[in-house]
């Protein structure tokens, strides 16, 4: 794919920075727009984005590496973000992670290689009152069971 | 719409339309602030005794005192919804059940403290929340509640405009400087304090950050009025919390209860006991970062900020996680630590590396490797980063290593081996043996 926005897109991001007093507080909204349209940041959105943006590539990189949340490598189709901290993992929480690592033969931060699912072990999604939890791309999935997580991954295909 | 204890979160079905809202009284109390001076709005929040709800507690009314008055240069409001602390999922549910309470809130401190601008800062996992509020925020937009339709709907001429920006997942975001750093477009890093945030705060302005709960306590403030609002619960930490509890019990959630409602009453009345009548080892009564109370010292806790010092630890944001007696303590101190490791941003040393150091030695305690000199160490390692670092994740991330420790020695101590057992033979020693040797034969 191309790595170039549509106008729709430049509109957008023409809108992101006229909410703040300053463009470059933009740069937030639009990685994840990029990462939306491009399914990861690599190297090549990075620079896109810094030159639409205006900024040097080094603070592209800074702000793409600092938070958790903007991919720096292709990840599957279906992300699955396992949470292990303390009220989930109280709940059972780790035994989700190892069955799913265990299933499709992936680790924490991996992609199988069909790109078809990857798993990620994420610290607290604000979901404690409903551990154990899974978040799977956007939607959480909240006092789930083994068996559940099977079902549901089977209908996500 | 306000009945005690449920001012935050009122029990009206689909309140969080804006429609439902306003047939019940909704936007009427900044009808009410406008047509009182700024400063006896902030007067009223002052007298209500409202301490904020993202952990600190410092008084709201006084928070808002300090930001300079005059319209010389622009004035932000942050409210800070990043809630990223383990155990802690209250702002969400405002976010869903009852956002337009939050937007009045905002128009309400906006308009006491002269702010034309506010941001939304909620964490980048709340897809769906940061989805909801944005469709709050522009409904009321479209129907003239914020933004330059203001005017018509309320008269005056004082607009405010939300923007509500997504984060990208980055618990130091919640802290207030960082959220502004991420705010502008930089990496989250805390800010060095002087300068407070009401001199310099977003994009060099006078800025105040609130907690969502807080701002969303405004409204009802206004409602029932600041002297009956301070007479509900503890005296010094008055009003409603919303206590988020998580772990070993048999009703999860979020309460809406009176501060200093006893934690015995929350986890047996309220959220229905411990799953298989096991008796309780530990609760962190604030998010992961307070300090633990052992099962056998919670009767007669009190749920609020002044009783909970008494037992060496504090409110926080009032998620209460419950362990039962089968829970390996060091796991749990190990997944906590792993967690402040992981969300340090790398900025003050102390922080960076002391968790990474914490992390490792909790991790060979856990392995049954360590030994009982290590605990000390882990102790000495917590103390030194307690108050070394620029923000509070630092002392976050000692304080339950510390409050863990002390109170839990014995789980630790089984975990432990008094020496180390070395696997091959001491190389110095075997050494020093051959020199001797050496020089006796010469």
């Amino acid at each position: 794919m191309d790595i170039v926005f549509t106008s729709e897109e430049f509109a957008e991001v023409e809108r992101f920075k006229s909410l703040y007093p300053q463009p470059k507080a933009a740069i937030m909204p639009v990685l994840w727009m990029a990462q939306k349209k491009f399914g990861w940041l690599s190297e090549d959105v990075m620079r896109y984005v810094s030159s639409i943006m205006n900024l040097p590539y080094s603070h592209v990189l800074g702000v793409a590496t600092f938070y958790t949340m903007y991919f720096k490598k292709p990840m599957g189709h279906r992300h699955v973000q396992v949470c292990t901290n303390v009220s989930c993992m109280l709940r059972g929480g780790e035994d989700i992670f190892n069955h799913i690592s265990e299933k499709y033969g992936i680790g924490h931060n991996e992609c199988a290689a069909d790109g078809d699912i990857s798993l990620e072990e994420v610290e607290c999604m604000g979901a404690c009152g409903g551990a154990p939890m899974i978040a799977i791309n956007e939607d959480f999935y909240e006092n789930i069971t083994i068996e559940q997580i099977d079902a549901i991954l089977a209908g996500l295909k | 719409m306000y009945s005690v204890p449920h001012l935050v979160l009122p029990q009206i079905s689909d309140l969080h339309k804006l429609d439902v809202y306003v047939a019940n009284g909704g936007y009427g109390q900044y009808r009410k602030a406008i047509t009182m001076t700024t400063d006896a709005v902030i007067d009223e929040v002052k007298r209500s005794g409202l301490r904020g709800r993202g952990g600190a507690c410092f008084s709201t009314g006084m928070k808002w005192s300090f930001m300079p008055k005059g319209n010389d240069k622009p004035k932000y409001l942050a409210i800070n919804g990043d809630e990223s602390e383990p155990g802690s999922f209250k702002d969400r549910q405002i976010f869903e059940y009852n956002p337009h309470q939050l937007i009045e809130g905002i128009l309400i401190a906006g308009y006491a403290m002269g702010i034309t601008k506010a941001f939304i800062y909620i964490r980048g996992e709340y897809h769906k929340w940061v989805r909801l509020m944005q469709e709050a925020v522009d409904e009321a937009r479209n129907r003239g509640y914020i933004g330059d339709g203001m005017k018509q709907t309320f008269g005056g001429n004082y607009t405010l405009d939300i923007v509500v920006h997504k984060g990208a997942g980055a618990y130091i975001c919640g802290e207030e400087t960082a959220l502004m750093n991420s705010l502008e477009g930089d990496r989250g890093y805390p800010r060095f304090k002087p300068p407070f945030p009401a001199n310099k705060g977003l994009w060099g302005m006078p800025t105040t950050i609130n907690n969502v709960e807080t701002l969303a306590t405004i409204p009802p403030i206004l409602a029932i009025g600041p002297e009956a609002y301070s007479k509900i619960g503890a005296p010094k930490h008055p009003g409603t919390l919303l206590y988020g509890v998580s772990g070993h019990v048999n009703k999860p959630g979020v309460y809406e209860l009176p501060s200093g409602t006893l934690l015995t009453d929350i986890i047996y009345k309220y959220c229905g006991g411990v799953p298989g009548n096991k008796k309780i080892k530990a609760i962190i009564p604030g998010g992961s970062s307070m300090p633990p109370l052992r099962g056998d010292e919670i009767e007669g806790v009190m749920m609020d900020n002044e009783s909970l010092r008494a037992y060496n630890t504090y409110i926080g944001t009032g998620g209460i996680m419950v362990m039962d007696e089968d829970t390996n303590i060091p796991k749990v101190l190990l997944r906590i630590s792993r967690f402040y490791h992981h969300e340090s941003c790398g900025q003050c040393t102390p922080c960076r590396e002391g968790n990474g150091w914490m992390e490792k030695i909790l991790r060979r305690i856990v392995k049954g490797d360590a030994t009982s000199h290590d605990l000390d160490v882990l102790f000495s390692v917590a103390s030194n980063i307690e108050g070394n670092t620029i923000c509070a994740l630092g002392d976050a991330a000692a304080w339950p290593v510390k409050g863990f420790l002390t109170k839990f020695r014995s789980d630790f101590e089984a975990c432990v081996k008094p020496t180390r057992e070395f696997l091959s033979p001491n190389i110095a020693h075997g050494r020093r043996q051959s020199a001797e040797t050496l020089i006796q034969s010469v």
